[in-house]
């Protein structure tokens, strides 16, 4: 009689999530010293979050997800420059362009096999990537978008030097809109993304409009992913190439994995690892920085990327799954 | 015009040599594998070092650049690709995605991130030309050498493919390996020698192309998206799928170049991503393929 017992039980709010977020808004304060580096692991959470209602809810494996983060820069840093400097409205401005974006470059992952998709995604990045190199008189080229100066949040709160605000900024929005994902994921919804990552043409069968989530899901990925490079332009005054890169693409898919796709909170603990990861590698071998990922990404597959979350998994022989 | 045409058709013709081994990887085992230019990178650095260290003619590099790198793509195989055959297109990108980033750091620690050259020997260095006005036909020498070579290569490949015995259990195999090894067909050891060959053409494009697409640490990454463009859009069921793309690529990269330089490599993705949407499949795909 009761079956919507367990289905709610699922979506409930834990104990450990509300500590979280406290911890997560009181970091700030406690190191201070830190605060730019908190603010950059929560812009780079929300960008892997997005990926993740792609990647790890819909199945679609994208290598260009970057396209729309720096699309979200970009716009979040002209609109500063060019129109008004308020960060609010420059952000809600680039979230819904890079929706707009997402709305357009959905037509083009409906079809086609893994590799189609790859491609595609690949190619939308270096297009965008291309457009911005090459409308100098926009963006400032390879020199980057220089000379943004952003107003106090809400009208009230300056961005200082130390990044505090900035960090509260990012994470306020960070916290908004992983309440509206957590929503979307749990809902009737996100149950049919699932559906389709596991099997298309069942999902299909039993009535599920495959096509228009698709495009939906899609579009709401590249507006998250446009908030994040809103952000990330708003809080460093700054929009250069590489928002755009190919690393940033291949970067936030490698986030995604450490933290385990399919988990809203896998892209935060992504995130985490991975720029403190970044700051003591770098630190030791600045130039080979990339060496490192790439052997993490080969051992990490290797391994078993869903063993990586579960330590007792780790020793002993490989158990047969349960049929 | 036509000086355009031919830079095009020998830039074409060594992408073809440069991918065709990662069209068959793809068509072969549904394996995406990201770290083909690793291979390519590879050659090309051979051939540096032989010639410059060793003294090694240029001529006696190409073979050696396929051999080697040919023996390596062998070890590779068995050892790490191998276990990835089964799993999920995701982990294949990430895995052979990190082997790049590695090949990547690794040249860049070894070697130092600055462009290499190679000193092409005399005979390869002059320009004939043909005609005059607008059908002026400029051929540099290198280029009717890449072309002479790779059109040699792709008549070998054709004639494997389609006559001997090997042929046509790769291409069974390619078909469909579950039936093909039920007919007692070792797909395993196709797929090795298959593996070998592809990384070793790979090699010796990277050996032969080191002159024109430049050779520095980031080659990898700077052209897996070619490569990808002529696999995917050329189709993983034959050669001339994956040649005739890698002609169009090659002719359209140049010539969108040369008349819209303020575009850059624009028209090439935006042609890409059309025809992708157009035929997902591949442009010279068959009818019923997977």
């Amino acid at each position: 009689m009761d079956f919507r017992q367990p289905l709610l039980e699922k979506a409930r709010w834990r104990p450990w999530e509300y500590a979280l977020w406290v911890v997560a808004f009181a970091l700030p304060l406690l190191v201070p010293s830190h605060a730019l580096m908190i603010n950059e692991i929560a812009i780079v959470a929300l960008f892997a979050m997005s990926l993740d209602l792609i990647l790890g809810y819909t199945g679609i494996v994208s290598l260009g997800h970057a396209a729309f983060f720096g699309f979200g820069a970009y716009t979040a840093a002209l609109f500063a420059k060019h129109v008004m400097p308020d960060p609010t409205i420059g952000l809600v401005v680039a979230i819904a362009l890079s929706a707009a974006l997402g709305a357009v470059a959905s037509v083009t992952i409906l079809r086609g096999s893994d590799l189609t998709r790859l491609m595609v995604t690949l190619g939308t990045a270096l297009l965008l990537l291309e457009l911005a190199n090459k409308l100098d008189w926009l963006t400032g080229g390879a020199d980057g978008l220089q000379g943004v100066v952003m107003g106090p949040v809400l009208g009230v709160f300056d961005f200082d030097l130390f990044g505090r605000t900035a960090a509260w900024y990012s994470l306020s929005v960070l916290l908004l809109l992983f309440l509206l994902m957590r929503r979307l994921v749990h809902s009737p919804f996100g149950a049919t993304l699932k559906a389709i990552r596991d099997n298309r043409l069942r999902a299909m069968a039993i009535g599920i409009p495959v096509v228009s989530r698709l495009a939906v899901i899609y579009t709401v990925a590249a507006a998250v992913a446009g908030g994040a490079g809103a952000l990330l332009a708003q809080t460093t005054g700054f929009a250069s190439l590489d928002v755009l890169a190919f690393d940033r693409s291949a970067d936030v898919v490698l986030m995604l994995v450490i933290g385990g796709v399919g988990w809203l909170y896998g892209g935060i603990a992504g995130a985490i690892v991975f720029k403190l990861l970044q700051d003591t590698l770098s630190t030791v071998t600045p130039q080979y920085w990339m060496f490192w990922i790439g052997l993490i990404l080969v051992l990490l597959v290797l391994v078993g990327r869903d063993r990586l979350l579960k330590p007792w998994t780790w020793f002993g022989a490989r158990k047969a799954v349960k049929p | 015009m036509l000086t355009i045409l031919f830079d095009g058709i020998a830039y074409g013709m060594l992408l073809f040599v440069l991918a065709v081994g990662l069209a068959v990887t793809l068509g072969l085992m549904n394996f995406i594998n990201l770290a083909h230019g690793a291979f390519a990178m590879a050659g090309g650095y051979l051939t540096v070092f032989a010639m410059q260290k060793l003294g090694v003619p240029f001529l006696l590099c190409l073979p050696l650049a396929f051999l080697v790198v040919g023996a390596a793509g062998a070890l590779l195989e068995r050892t790490l690709y191998r276990p990835m055959y089964g799993k999920s297109h995701l982990d294949q990108v990430l895995f052979s995605i990190g082997l790049a980033f590695m090949a990547v750091a690794a040249v860049d620690y070894f070697v130092g991130s600055s462009q290499q050259n190679i000193h092409l020997p005399e005979w390869l260095r002059g320009r004939t030309e043909l005609g005059d006005g607008a059908l002026l036909l400029g051929m540099g020498h290198y280029r009717i050498f890449i072309i002479a070579v790779c059109t040699l290569l792709t008549v070998v490949l054709q004639l494997i493919l389609s006559k001997t015995r090997f042929g046509s259990r790769l291409r069974a195999a390619v078909d469909d390996p579950r039936v093909a090894a039920g007919l007692g067909i070792n797909v395993n050891v196709v797929f090795l020698l298959t593996f070998a060959v592809g990384s070793g053409l790979a090699g010796l494009g990277g050996a032969l192309g080191a002159e024109i697409l430049g050779l520095d640490p980031t080659f990898p990454l700077k052209y897996m998206i070619y490569f990808l463009i002529v696999v995917s859009v050329g189709g993983t069921s034959s050669i001339t799928g994956p040649l005739l793309a890698a002609l169009l690529l090659g002719i359209a990269d140049v010539a969108g170049k040369y008349f819209i330089p303020k575009m850059g490599a624009f028209t090439v993705y935006l042609l890409m991503i059309l025809i992708l949407m157009w035929r997902p499949q591949g442009l010279f795909t068959r009818k019923g393929g997977k």
